[in-house]
């Protein structure tokens, strides 16, 4: 059995709490540093599967430029990729805020949704 | 020239404004103005795509232009007036403002209240002295974002970023993501100016190298830009002969500070902090014109949106309550930023009541204690493991303490831990 630590900046609140993981072969077993439960989720996360939340843009037909999110955070390593397929997303006016602009995000079961409306 | 009368002006439509007035309408305050030099409300905010907003507010995680919307949504269901496209141009010392708009033309608004909520500035390319050309392709960050986030323009392809703010770190990940390459985040200082979570979600996730202790001193290219020179500075910032590095690059973005935008304030008469370039006030937000209120990054530069709201909306109460008359009988305290404390907010405190006080302190330190003295002797003080100047800290006034200090000036300092 190996056993690391991994220091980390918790990137949950704007606290940013320097968190200790400790890992047994890899998987975490402790976490320290963390002042609360979200640091622990969010360290166990990064260190098995990390996970971010993008929020990117997209262009309309009438070319205006609409703010998007993902709502839910998705794999890190297909941030690039989502960019892809969100850059060519270009639905029509009206668009409202929360409205899906596209559902299920490279099967990670994420949407993408509009963070302002476009009347 | 047209007037109108009302009750409450507020100078600025973005988090602040907003907070401000919707404050004003739960008092009771209906008779409200609000202006707003864009074509909508929500200020700064627009731009800011990025998540992180809202936590302490909503409790949840927001994007810039959803936090805003919380806002503008309420502001719209409660029909509290505003004006887009329109720009404050004057405020005089009888609190008559003077603004026009492409409609309306130039026009005046007599009140029995003004609120201050114009934001603020970031530092621009000529305050910062860099030698060389001026070529195309130096950008303030902010400017930049509004060129990706709301144009749809890449403003260039190969990026250098000076300063560590909070948004140079985000643009550093936008410009990264839209497929750019950003070759390095200078930082003047030894410590980044941002928050440790952008650092780690924006620039560690991208390999984006943070380099402390180091500017720009050289800016290349004649028409465009084509690469800058990078210096490693010493303790006193002073740049270091020797350690000069070319990096090709076509743009710049400046993320070196941002000033409260106060030239109506300081037209008016209104008396300013020479640390915080924001109007001194009482704990109301009440500048030294009476009447005027001043809130959000107009007065002090916030790290948070959420403690732009929550300082907004101590202004938006207090002048509705000037405005229906309810003054209590003053006191009046000094308050006075000690060993280690580059500012307070507010500045002087004229009733006693529970009042929290904002500030910033000089430099990054570990187990310290902020204290609160009267002359030598010592009121109250709080632990704090570690204190930074880019995080606001607060400490709490009660009743009590102020009444007792009546007349007198109170220092807060930062002191080791014994």
């Amino acid at each position: 059995m190996e056993k690391t630590t991994r220091a980390l900046t918790c990137i949950v609140c704007p606290r940013g709490c320097q968190m200790q993981v400790t890992l047994e072969d890899g998987v975490p077993v402790s976490v320290c540093g963390n002042i609360c439960p979200r640091g622990k989720t969010y360290a166990e996360a990064e260190c098995t599967h990390p996970v971010r939340t993008l929020t990117s843009t997209i262009r309309l037909q009438d070319g205006r430029i609409l703010p998007v999110k993902t709502n839910g955070a998705i794999p890190k390593h297909l941030l690039f990729d989502a960019m892809d397929i969100v850059g060519g997303l270009h639905p029509a006016a009206p668009v409202a805020l929360g409205q899906v602009i596209l559902q299920n995000l490279l099967d990670t079961g994420v949407d993408v949704v509009a963070t302002a409306d476009a009347e | 020239m047209k007037t109108v009368t009302t009750d409450l002006v507020v100078i600025g439509g973005g988090p602040a404004g907003m907070s401000a007035a919707l404050a004003a309408y739960d008092q009771g305050i209906r008779d409200i103005l609000i202006l707003e030099r864009d074509n909508a409300l929500g200020g700064i905010l627009r731009q800011c795509i990025h998540n992180g907003f809202g936590l302490h507010r909503f409790g949840e995680e927001l994007t810039g232009p959803e936090y805003a919307a919380r806002d503008a949504i309420r502001v719209k269901e409660l029909s509290i007036p505003y004006m887009t496209d329109t720009m404050a141009l004057s405020l005089s010392p009888d609190l008559e403002v003077r603004a026009t708009s492409q409609t309306n033309g130039i026009f005046k608004i007599k009140a029995k209240a003004v609120i201050l909520a114009m934001g603020c500035r970031e530092r621009p390319a000529g305050a910062l002295g860099i030698a060389g050309n001026r070529p195309a392709g130096v950008y303030s960050a902010g400017t930049a974002q509004k060129f990706v986030n709301m144009k749809g323009y890449m403003p260039g392809r190969d990026v250098v970023i000076l300063g560590s703010g909070d948004i140079g770190l985000i643009m550093a990940r936008r410009m990264t993501l839209e497929g750019a390459k950003v070759h390095a985040v200078c930082e003047l200082m030894p410590y980044s100016g941002g928050l440790a979570r952008n650092i780690e979600q924006c620039l560690n996730d991208f390999d984006i190298p943070l380099l402390l202790s180091h500017t720009v001193t050289r800016l290349h290219g004649k028409k465009r830009l084509e690469g800058v020179t990078i210096q490693k500075v010493d303790e006193n910032r002073r740049p270091i002969s020797g350690s000069e590095q070319y990096i090709p690059c076509d743009t710049l973005l400046l993320s070196c500070g941002l000033i409260p935008e106060n030239e109506l304030t300081t037209e008016a008469g209104i008396a300013l902090d020479r640390v915080t370039s924001g109007a001194i006030v009482d704990q109301d937000r009440m500048t030294s014109l009476s009447g005027v209120f001043a809130c959000g990054n107009v007065l002090q530069v916030h790290d948070l949106v959420d403690f732009v709201s929550e300082e907004a909306a101590i202004a938006g109460k207090a002048a509705a309550n000037f405005i229906k008359n309810q003054k209590t009988p003053p006191i009046s305290v000094s308050l006075n930023a000690g060993d280690g404390v580059r500012y307070t907010v507010p500045q002087i405190v004229t009733e006693a009541k529970d009042v929290t006080v904002y500030f910033r302190v000089t430099d990054v330190q570990k187990d310290v204690r902020i204290a609160l003295y009267d002359g030598d002797t010592c009121l109250l003080s709080k632990k704090k493991i570690s204190v930074a100047p880019g995080e606001m800290e607060t400490l709490s006034l009660s009743p009590e303490v102020l009444k007792e200090a009546n007349g007198k000036t109170l220092t807060i300092k930062i002191e080791r831990k014994d």
